[in-house]
């Protein structure tokens, strides 16, 4: 089959990629470029497990073709933190409320954490709660990642 | 999946070369969220995917002249989130927030929730209710308009031809004394499909009831209307006996099957349940 060339910036490094038209966005993300906080875990865009930022919006690295993102600003969960190491407020929230169990949801969780946050400063626990839909995460009933997120809603 | 090619036109002119000279082997996608798992589960294996999603021309919600017209590769976030579908058809609003989850919604489209012709096709409800129509580009720059209604021919069979795309959906803004509802039922509040659900839209007069279209989704091979219960409802005054005699239309009307998410019984009961509720939301 053939090879496509696309071009990728991710957590503001560029990449030029050679994938097949198949590829998924996930893949290329945990595979090709080694970036590997994006979980993959059902690959039928049931969980959320693999989100990733294209182009400022949250979306299913599985669900994706790389090739049909070609040119976008990709961000993963390994992006959110300061060059320094310095954690994002989210990533200190997760913490502080303990909203992490085994971890395969987290990365997702605090996309989709971040994307509601930017979008909505402000969002209550129901909103929030909605906001979260797509993103299972089958350790901590959710308390804690809810609690997270509104430690950060202003 | 051996040989799979992709291309990505930019424009319309582009599209329009590329599906005049592969209109015989061309997969159309726009998010891709309907073809991907079709692919992994090794069903389908497309020669050429061609991809719409990055046509400026096919992305846009407008309202003019009385008329709502959504560009096919808008996404369902878009939809959701957008003023004129809220203030002109709640019920395209409200089903949108309820297709998939906020991730999914990012790449689905409108018009590739259409062409897949899922019996559960959420968006289809509603534009049902709503008296959509379908613009089809057609290879030679042809364009026709199809009412959604005669757009599904069967189970995932549509009026779409070799070659041919969705460009938009357009449907008439409803008049003050038109109202509508819709209800999914689903297994669970994220990512569900549908079990069964029901769009309404009523136009009334006083407390006749002058025009009434019923959708219904995933108790039969398509989203369908329900003609024989609209039937029953127009020129009627809505009482709790005429209900109960829709309720039954329905039942005899619907044809569900029985799969994972739920009993032929069950959907024909609960669809008979989320008739009586959308009625009665509409009217209230």
């Amino acid at each position: 089959m053939k090879k496509y060339t696309i071009h990728l910036t991710v957590n503001g490094e560029k990449h030029t990629l050679e994938v097949y038209p198949n590829a998924l966005l996930l893949n290329v993300i945990r595979e090709d470029i080694g970036l590997t906080g994006t979980k993959y875990a059902c690959g039928t865009g049931q969980c959320g497990a693999c989100t990733v930022e294209v182009n400022g919006e949250p979306v299913l690295g599985c669900m994706t073709l790389a090739v049909a993102v070609d040119g976008a600003e990709i961000k993963t969960i390994e992006g959110l933190a300061q060059p320094d190491g310095t954690l994002d407020p989210l990533q200190e929230a997760f913490l502080d409320t303990n909203a992490v169990q085994c971890g395969f949801c987290t990365s997702g969780m605090i996309l989709i954490g971040k994307d509601l946050l930017n979008k909505n400063p402000s969002p209550s626990e129901s909103e929030i709660r909605n906001h979260i839909k797509g993103n299972l995460c089958r350790c901590t009933g959710y308390n804690g990642i809810t609690r997270a997120i509104l430690k950060c809603s202003k | 999946m051996d040989n799979t090619e992709y291309l990505r036109p930019s424009n319309l002119k582009e599209l329009g070369q590329i599906m005049a000279g592969h209109k015989n082997r061309a997969t159309v996608i726009a998010g891709g969220t309907n073809l991907i798992p079709q692919m992994r589960n090794g069903g389908k294996s497309p020669e050429l995917i061609v991809d719409i999603g990055d046509i400026q021309d096919f992305s846009f919600i407008m309202e003019d002249d009385g008329f709502i017209s959504i560009g096919a590769a808008t996404t369902i976030a878009e939809i959701a989130s957008s003023d004129i579908v809220s203030t002109f058809s709640p019920i395209l609003a409200s089903s949108a927030r309820e297709l998939g989850n906020p991730l999914i919604r990012n790449r689905a489209t409108i018009g590739g929730n259409l062409a897949n012709a899922s019996p559960c096709a959420d968006t289809a409800l509603p534009l049902l209710a709503l008296d959509a129509v379908i613009r089809i580009l057609s290879p030679g720059d042809k364009t026709r308009n199809v009412v959604l209604n005669n757009f599904f021919h069967g189970y995932r069979f549509t009026d779409l031809g070799k070659g041919e795309i969705i460009t938009r959906i357009i449907f008439p803004k409803p008049d003050d004394e038109t109202t509508g509802s819709q209800i999914k039922i689903g297994l669970r509040n994220a990512a569900a499909i549908s079990v069964a659900s029901i769009a309404v839209m009523l136009t009334m007069e006083g407390k006749i009831c002058r025009k009434a279209r019923i959708a219904a989704g995933s108790v039969a091979p398509i989203p369908m209307r329900v003609s024989r219960v609209e039937q029953l409802l127009e020129n009627q005054e809505i009482s709790a006996t005429l209900l109960e005699q829709c309720k039954a239309i329905m039942k005899k009307e619907i044809s569900p099957i029985s799969d994972i998410r739920g009993s032929a019984e069950y959907r024909s009961y609960v669809t008979a349940v989320i008739l009586e509720r959308n009625i009665q939301r509409a009217l209230s």
